[in-house]
């Protein structure tokens, strides 16, 4: 077969995979909100309300599409379609699977192999905050304005963090390429085992790159209506919202990329031998890679959980908090754990990224044990 | 003044390392929200399942008959000097002869209403009425209704029909059952 037509199939099924998930964290999100404030959610389109993202969807179609007189028009409407597109495109370059064999060619479980893999991840994140911008900006509504500037200073500061959180990744990979950094963490050699500031960092910005609970600043109702979005009805509202999960998506599955071994899971080699021994080169290699992409789905669907899991733990930051935790902790611990990871690769140590939490623990420890709590008055009798 | 045991001490002492990477608390955070996950879940699917009414509920408004199916109301009046909110009003008439199968005593309610929007369900009608005639059912709501020609009750949706007597506290007061 063509190889652009090979190619041109697996597109359009991860993005239709990207779709499908993302429609479904909806009913997920409400779900989970459910289970976890003791209610049970969505249960009434459908079995378990499992039709409801598509009576929602067919709501939001319906529902009056209104663009205020002093919008800019055009910039109005480009907003939503750019923050979607370019949600769309981060997930093109993730490697979900090994590869298939198919006859004589091997087909990769990946839309495009590029050799600066997570380079486009940030190229395509980074645009992401032209959507929310221009969204906010054409609205021509002060409190869009203010929320699509609290998005845009929040993206920019925490993806320098983000950045450098990853760079420690790429030092140990030698490799931009996500397929390179997977097959890195081959055998258990996950890198949350020798990254886990890295891990932490790269986490928190991931949760304020998704603009998610703690880091929901830029649609933060008490204060600005509903943030960039507050002009926004029917479904261009619905395609700045859906971006956010597609968004979800694919933070997710670079985490597990970057951190959980991708499609590796411990026991793989003696799973794809004993596979190929029992049912031939071809099809047991298949399979084995069709297990190695459910175990993908898998650390994804997790992330999404853990994503959603947060948002109904944690309040959120206020302004301040949010760009000092950025610029004062995040940037400064990132610096630190390049540092680190660049020392242990010269002196051949790869945990040698622990030492610094090591530290913490340690100051930690001696801090509360050394500070006996002043003893607590009664404030009220 | 301590309302309950569950008051937390502040404690505004600076904080240690530990609570300022906020990790460990973050952590306990995700522990306690997890633990809701798997709880029992107090959500009851309304039409399917049915909480059962409290012991003490107080509902629709029913005017009772006696065991021979006689109207038990002689139109007093106490009812409606009894109600708070005004919204009982009763027209009395007298018992022609040949009408001692319909009513108990030679008066009764000829017109008997209920203003259901001004009714507070509070009971006192029950309570003043000497004739155990009226009586807040414990186990009926009042309909909802979306007209305003609808809120009066009048004796037609008030009286019991005598082969769907209501299973009120009747006897509660007369001993006599239903």
């Amino acid at each position: 077969m063509d190889p652009l037509i090979v190619n041109a199939l697996i597109i359009l099924s991860i993005f239709g995979i990207t779709l499908l998930i993302a429609t479904y964290s909806t009913w997920a999100e409400r779900k989970v909100a459910g289970y976890i404030q003791d209610r049970l959610g969505p249960n009434r389109a459908g079995w378990g309300g499992l039709m409801q993202p598509l009576a929602d969807a067919g709501k939001m179609f319906f529902k009056e599409d209104f663009i205020p007189a002093h919008a800019n028009k055009w910039l109005f409407i480009f907003g939503p379609s750019l923050a979607m597109l370019t949600a769309c495109m981060a997930s093109a370059v993730i490697p979900f699977g090994d590869s298939f064999i198919v006859g004589e060619n091997i087909v990769l479980v990946q839309a495009i192999e590029v050799n600066i893999g997570i380079l486009y991840v940030f190229g395509v994140v980074s645009l992401g905050v032209y959507g929310l911008m221009i969204g906010g900006w054409a609205s021509n509504n002060k409190f869009s304005l203010l929320g699509a500037v609290r998005a845009a200073s929040q993206n920019i500061s925490y993806e320098l963090a983000m950045g450098l959180s990853i760079i420690a990744i790429i030092l140990m990979s030698g490799s931009l390429s996500l397929r390179t950094i997977v097959e890195g963490q081959h055998g258990g050699n996950w890198n949350i085992l020798y990254q886990p500031l890295g891990f932490i960092i790269f986490l928190t910005c991931a949760f304020a790159e998704c603009n998610r609970t703690p880091f929901d600043l830029p649609e933060c109702e008490t204060e600005l209506i509903g943030g960039y979005h507050t002009e926004y009805s029917s479904m261009k509202l619905g395609f700045y919202l859906f971006a956010e999960y597609i968004n979800m998506f694919a933070s997710s599955a670079v985490t597990a990329c970057l951190f959980f071994g991708g499609f590796n899971y411990p026991g793989m080699d003696a799973v794809q031998n004993q596979l190929i021994s029992s049912l031939g080169e071809a099809t047991g290699h298949n399979i084995a890679t069709a297990i190695g992409i459910a175990v993908m789905f898998a650390k994804i669907l997790f992330g999404i959980f853990f994503f959603m899991w947060v948002r109904w733990t944690l309040p959120r930051f206020r302004y301040d908090q949010l760009m000092n935790l950025g610029w004062k902790g995040l940037i400064p611990a990132a610096i630190l754990n390049v540092i680190l990871t660049g020392a242990g690769i010269l002196l051949e140590m790869r945990w040698l990224s622990w030492v610094a939490v090591l530290i913490v623990i340690a100051i930690a420890v001696i801090q509360a044990s050394a500070s006996q709590k002043k003893e607590l008055r009664a404030q009220r009798a | 003044m301590k309302l309950t045991n569950r008051a937390k001490q502040i404690d505004n002492s600076p904080m240690t390392v530990a609570e300022r990477l906020y990790i460990p608390a973050i952590a306990t955070g995700l522990g306690i929200t997890i633990k809701h996950f798997f709880k029992k879940k107090a959500t009851i699917n309304y039409p399917e399942e049915q909480r059962p009414f409290s012991s003490i509920f107080r509902g629709l408004h029913v005017l009772k008959r006696d065991e021979q199916g006689r109207e038990r109301c002689t139109a007093c009046g106490l009812c409606a000097v009894a109600c708070p909110a005004e919204a009982i009003s009763m027209t009395a008439a007298e018992r022609k002869p040949g009408e001692e199968k319909l009513y108990r005593e030679e008066k009764y309610a000829a017109v008997y209403e209920i203003n259901m929007l001004r009714c507070i369900f509070c009971g006192l009608c029950e309570e003043a009425c000497p004739k155990a005639a009226i009586f807040l059912q414990p186990d009926k709501i009042a309909p909802a209704f979306v007209d305003r020609e609808q809120v009066i009750f009048g004796k037609d949706r008030l009286v019991e029909k005598m082969d769907d007597r209501a299973t009120t506290g009747i006897q509660k007061y007369t001993g006599v059952k239903s």
